[in-house]
């Protein structure tokens, strides 16, 4: 097997998309997950404003995914465009 | 009430001591147990194996100890709840193992089946990248479905009365909980069995190696924030069980937009194998 300068960029670039997804992945789960958990405390707590605490809690969750998404967009291009 | 918190002690310890019981079997048998043949895709395989059964064990010992904390903490607050707590507190470890049980799984059959893979780099890094898969990516699952059922268990404290609330709730949870780990699976499966026919070059080991780090990796955070959610959700419908359905679906909510990450890390898997 010989090994040109341009596979081993390209071997490379796949290990990197795979450490920025797989890293990347981490931190937005534990907060979404910490999100929803407070969110379902808040409407154990006052049932009755379930509808804004819901919107909240997804308003909250789509913020925290943007890390999660700029990690999914930095893996895509090291796969099909480097 | 001093002899029944060291029982539920113990029996929590006991139970929790299981993956690293699955651990030691499975160093013993990589030890004593060697290949026929030393060839590379035994090589990747062992290594594999060892990987899998090793990380895996992390996140369900965590998780199964932290319910046992639940529980003993439960029947010193309610010590009325003792005859009942033992039972929860199995069921909820019985769910939490399941991780490790997958790692365990996916070690044996990296140890024991001859694969019908290309004896290449790529055979070698597909069985890598399936131990990595399945070993990083039940950690999660296995810590969060442990601290779900730690809050379940103080909430049958707070209400014993509605305990089968708390338990549907618990086990809800944790099912869904269990995601990430069989998106982990599911790419050590594909690993394992999968059709390799292109040509051997270093991106495409590299690529299948990369699959197995990214659904590996990107299995830990959406477990553990899923056991954070469905743990907030027992507590809460332990205070208030009128409330169940609507805590239930504000849980599957919470869950399904905290799984999201475990998807893409699913995808840019696929991509990996597939695509490239």
């Amino acid at each position: 097997m010989d090994i040109s300068g341009a596979d081993l960029v390209r071997a490379a670039s796949f290990i990197g998309a795979g450490l920025a997804m797989g890293l990347g992945a981490i931190g937005p789960g534990i907060g979404e997950g910490f999100v929803g958990g407070k969110a379902c405390e808040a409407i154990g707590r006052n049932p009755d404003e379930a509808g804004l605490l819901t919107r909240t809690m997804l308003v909250a969750q789509a913020v925290a995914e943007s890390t999660g998404i700029y990690s999914l967009v930095v893996a895509l291009l090291l796969i099909f465009v480097v | 009430m001093k002899g029944q918190l060291t029982t539920l002690m113990l029996v929590g310890q006991a139970v929790a001591q299981t993956p690293a019981i699955f651990a030691l079997l499975i160093a013993i048998m990589l030890i004593s147990i060697g290949p026929t043949q030393g060839t590379i895709l035994t090589t990747a395989a062992m290594l594999g194996a060892g990987i899998s059964i090793g990380f895996g064990a992390i996140g369900s010992g965590m998780g199964n100890g932290i319910n046992a904390e639940g529980a003993c903490f439960a029947i010193s607050r309610e010590p009325s709840t003792t005859k009942e707590m033992l039972t929860f507190m199995l069921i909820g470890q019985a769910v939490g193992q399941t991780p490790v049980i997958f790692s365990l799984v996916v070690s044996l059959m990296l140890m024991f089946i001859s694969f019908n893979i290309p004896a290449t780099i790529i055979g070698f890094c597909a069985l890598l990248a399936a131990g990595i898969s399945m070993g990083l990516g039940g950690i999660g699952s296995g810590y969060g479905n442990g601290d779900t059922a730690s809050s379940a268990c103080k909430a049958l404290a707070d209400n014993p009365e509605g305990r089968a609330g708390v338990l549907t709730m618990m086990l809800v949870g944790q099912a869904v909980g269990q995601t990430p780990a069989i998106f982990a699976l599911l790419v050590a499966f594909i690993l394992m069995f999968g059709n390799y026919a292109g040509p051997v070059t270093l991106p495409a080991a590299m690529a299948v190696l990369a699959a197995g780090i990214s659904m590996g990796f990107g299995g830990i955070g959406p477990g553990i924030g899923n056991g954070i959610t469905a743990a907030s959700a027992c507590e809460a419908v332990g205070y208030r069980p009128e409330d169940r359905g609507l805590l239930m679906r504000t849980m599957l909510v919470a869950q399904a937009v905290a799984q999201s990450t475990a998807i893409y890390a699913l995808v840019i898997a696929f991509v990996l194998i597939f695509v490239v």
